[in-house]
């Protein structure tokens, strides 16, 4: 155990706090965030690794699908106008369960931030994970915070420039790489992958990579910090969706002040003395540039780093962990509470500690329970309700439909004998990636006929239709009615599109038209 | 210069200049925006160079990369004829039938053919091609001058009773006011009017039929199926080029109106007729 001279202070400025903020207009303090360790930054190491694995491997992920569909798991075919997303195909007018998707990711970001804070900010967002992954980089060959921030003091040197060059260089990859796996989305990954790099593919393709890779590179490497900040409407958003017992990483200064750095003289002196020892890791780890300590601030993304540093700092001085910790405001407020005696007292750390040091019984500790209430169950309630509505819609969504269009000029034609003609456009929609022949019939109507214009098929009720797998067939029918049955100016009837190796079968009702005269 | 005078409120230094005491704030604009302020500036004078710009007396300069909206419109108009060459290759070569026959072929004629309709046909034929009294509704089966492909083409080439062509279809139903006693016209037309439906006077039909047989047989044939060699339309189906009914039939009787239809092909060319042959073919009534 250390004593608590040992623990080095930090020269840390938290340059993005409250009280240090400048004008807008002017110049960024760079940030040198120290490397942190332990539980979160674990924690967020496994998130890096399996979000950027997901983002990167995706398009090379293959799903056979049979010789008529492309086999690549997950497709964006915007030349074909379809989605293929494993064992699910989206046409275009199927897109509700894309929106769908997207509301049930809006509700579950409601549930993650009422629930967890801003969770989503400080381990799964691509700024998040992609800056991290720059400062990786930043430290390998630049050296942790110190020798980083000396180098940047420092003037341009050959080693300096040496040590830049090879930076902007990796992340210059990282961000091609980056762009370059986006693209793969939208095309068939290997094919593509030769073609970028023959320079045969299209020039969309380089110029989606070339924009990506400016955005991520900018974004990751020079803005970092700043698009959380003033960028990003999400912090502004997530304000309103925390409440008091949503959790959130919290300075618990009921336990920490009043902070010192010299504890013994004080203690010598008589003066209480709380757990902070006020070495600045917390402020030294922070991505952000600011000082938890201050409090909750919009600047927050809550990556939990200065938990680590501080319960890092905690370990060697034999304290408790979770001086900085997740907490909710309900809890923190009962101890601060505590700490104060009813804010009647300043932070006294005496009374939160029974004679032997340990915490009293009154210090209120997070439980799981607590994070759960109706508005989480709200959350979830709903949340799980989108899921199973579009999981019930998919799983009975018609593969095959048909579309008719009457003719509006003519609405109809009178034949020499008297009959009524009505022209129609009938859409055949064969939408699983097989080859079918679908049969299209008349019902109701009695005693009309069709004739499909083209086609050497003779005049009847009903024709087989060969329809190419995955396409759209597009009919010209004519329907005839003789004189003696037609039955006033509309009549309406059935086009029903009938697969007779499935079995599935969809209709259309629509309108026959004869002129008010001929009955 | 060296003397920087630094604001005392706000601690920001001035730029030297100075009114009444009142000095301006040196609060410089952000490096990026400046750097992209001139280079923007380098980019529109460039620009000005390479695309066509600054205005002169007649015209303005056409700029060295010899970029006119005009030539765009062009080479995408040649583009777009160039897509279509291979089609409008296929059509000159086969005949209306052959076009009929192949599915491609037919679609693209129908398209082109109907495109022409719009701009030439539809101000007497009506846009849906029903036309009206006195302009044959072609989606009908039933034809003047004959429905199959090539006599639609011939129709369409040559037109109908149009005196400037020696080709034209032509034949003209004369005026039976002078030959026929008012009495005998009330007869046939009632006859007439009896093949496709109820009469009110049928004590006429059967003096009527002889009139028929003695005067209109010779064009409209003794069943009165017409006869399309002259253009005689059938008499005893439901279609009415100059409406139906024994009134209209006594009026077209004695003083007949025979239509007129311009020759298409000198105006159009052979291509354009051909799909606008197929395209009408296609309505319904082709045979």
């Amino acid at each position: 155990m250390l004593d608590q001279t040992q623990i080095e202070r930090l020269e840390a400025e938290p340059v993005n706090s409250a009280k240090m903020r400048q004008p807008l207009y002017a110049a960024r303090k760079k940030i040198f965030p120290k490397r942190a360790s332990g539980r979160f930054r674990q924690f967020k190491w496994l998130v890096m690794a399996i979000t950027l694995g997901i983002y990167y491997l995706t398009p090379w992920l293959r799903w056979d699908r049979g010789p008529y569909a492309p086999d690549q798991a997950v497709l964006v075919d915007l030349a074909n106008r379809r989605f293929y997303f494993f064992f699910i195909e989206i046409w275009p007018q199927e897109f509700y369960y894309v929106a769908g998707l997207l509301v049930m990711a809006g509700v579950g970001l409601f549930l993650l931030t009422s629930t967890v804070g801003r969770a989503w900010c400080g381990y799964a967002c691509p700024q998040t994970v992609w800056v991290d992954l720059f400062l990786v980089v930043e430290r390998a060959i630049e050296g942790d915070r110190n020798a980083r921030m000396k180098l940047d003091a420092g003037p341009w040197t050959i080693r300096k420039l040496g040590l830049r060059t090879a930076k902007h260089l990796i992340w210059l990859v990282i961000a091609i790489a980056t762009g370059g796996a986006w693209i793969f989305y939208f095309a068939d990954a290997p094919t593509l992958l030769g073609e970028v790099i023959t320079g045969a593919a299209a020039s969309i393709a380089y110029i989606t990579i070339g924009v990506l890779t400016a955005t991520t590179y900018t974004f990751g490497g020079l803005m970092r910090e700043q698009i959380c900040t003033y960028m990003c409407p999400w912090p502004r958003i997530q304000a309103a969706m925390l409440d008091e017992s949503s959790l959130t990483v919290t300075y618990n200064d009921w336990r920490g002040e009043p902070r010192s750095r010299h504890a013994k003289k004080a203690q010598v002196a008589g003066l209480p003395t709380g757990d902070c020892v006020d070495c600045n890791a917390c402020v030294a780890v922070c991505p952000m540039g600011i000082d938890i300590r201050d409090g909750q601030q919009l600047e927050c993304i809550t990556c939990a780093l200065c938990i680590d540093a501080c319960d890092g700092v905690m370990d060697k001085l034999g304290r408790e962990r979770g001086l900085i910790s997740y907490a909710t405001l309900t809890d923190y407020n009962a101890n601060m509470a505590l700490a104060t005696a009813q804010g009647t007292l300043p932070i006294r750390p005496s009374l939160i500690r029974t004679g032997d040091g340990e915490f009293s019984d009154k210090v209120a500790h997070f439980h799981l329970r607590k994070i759960f209430r109706p508005r989480t169950f709200a959350y979830m309630g709903l949340w799980s309700m989108l899921g199973l509505a579009l999981l019930y819609s998919l799983l009975t969504r018609d593969r095959l439909e048909v579309n008719v269009l009457h003719d509006r000029n003519p609405q109809f034609v009178t034949l020499s004998d008297g009959a009524i003609r009505n022209g129609y456009t009938v859409k055949l929609l064969n939408m699983i990636p097989e080859p079918r022949t679908i049969v299209v019939r008349l019902e109701g109507l009695e005693g009309a006929e069709m004739s499909l214009v083209g086609s050497e098929l003779p005049a009847g009720r009903s024709f087989a239709i060969p329809v190419e797998p995955d396409r759209l067939k597009t009919l010209k029918i004519f329907v005839r009615l003789p004189v003696a049955r037609i039955q006033g100016a509309t009549q309406t009837f059935r086009f029903v599109a009938e697969d007779k190796a499935s079995f599935e079968s969809n209709q259309y009702t629509a309108t026959f038209n004869a002129p008010e005269s001929s009955k | 210069m060296s003397d920087q005078h630094i604001d005392e409120v706000s601690g920001v230094s001035t730029t030297g200049h100075e009114w009444d005491g009142i000095r301006e704030l040196n609060n410089p604009l952000p490096r990026w925006w400046v750097i992209t302020f001139y280079i923007t500036i380098v980019w529109a004078i460039g620009y000005t160079v390479a695309y066509p710009a600054w205005p002169m007396l007649t015209s303005a300069t056409k700029g060295v990369l010899g970029y006119s909206s005009r030539n765009e419109v062009k080479n995408e108009l040649a583009a777009a004829d160039a897509a279509k060459d291979k089609y409008v290759a296929a059509v000159q070569s086969k005949s209306v039938s052959e076009i009929l026959a192949d599915d491609s072929l037919r679609e693209f004629a129908i398209a082109a053919g109907g495109a022409a309709f719009k701009v030439n046909c539809t101000q007497c034929h009506g846009s849906g091609a029903t036309g009206s009294k006195g302009f044959p509704n072609l989606n009908d089966d039933d034809w003047l001058w004959g429905g199959k492909p090539d006599q639609i083409q011939q129709t369409i080439t040559h037109g109908i009773r149009f005196s400037s062509d020696s080709d034209t279809r032509a034949s003209e139903m004369p005026a039976f006011a002078e030959v026929l006693s008012a009495e005998q016209i009330a007869q046939v037309s009632t006859f007439v009017a009896s093949l496709s439906g109820t009469v009110d006077n049928a004590a006429l039909i059967a003096p009527g039929a002889k009139v028929f047989a003695d005067n209109c047989a010779a064009c409209h044939g003794d069943t009165a199926k017409g006869n399309r060699e002259v253009g005689a339309p059938n008499l005893t189906d439901a279609i009415w080029l100059y409406g139906s009914g024994e009134a209209a039939i006594a009026a077209q009787i004695r003083a007949p109106r025979n239509g007129v239809m311009p020759a298409w092909g000198p105006r159009l060319g052979e291509t354009k007729v051909e799909e606008l042959a197929v395209y009408i073919h296609s309505l319904g009534g082709g045979e």
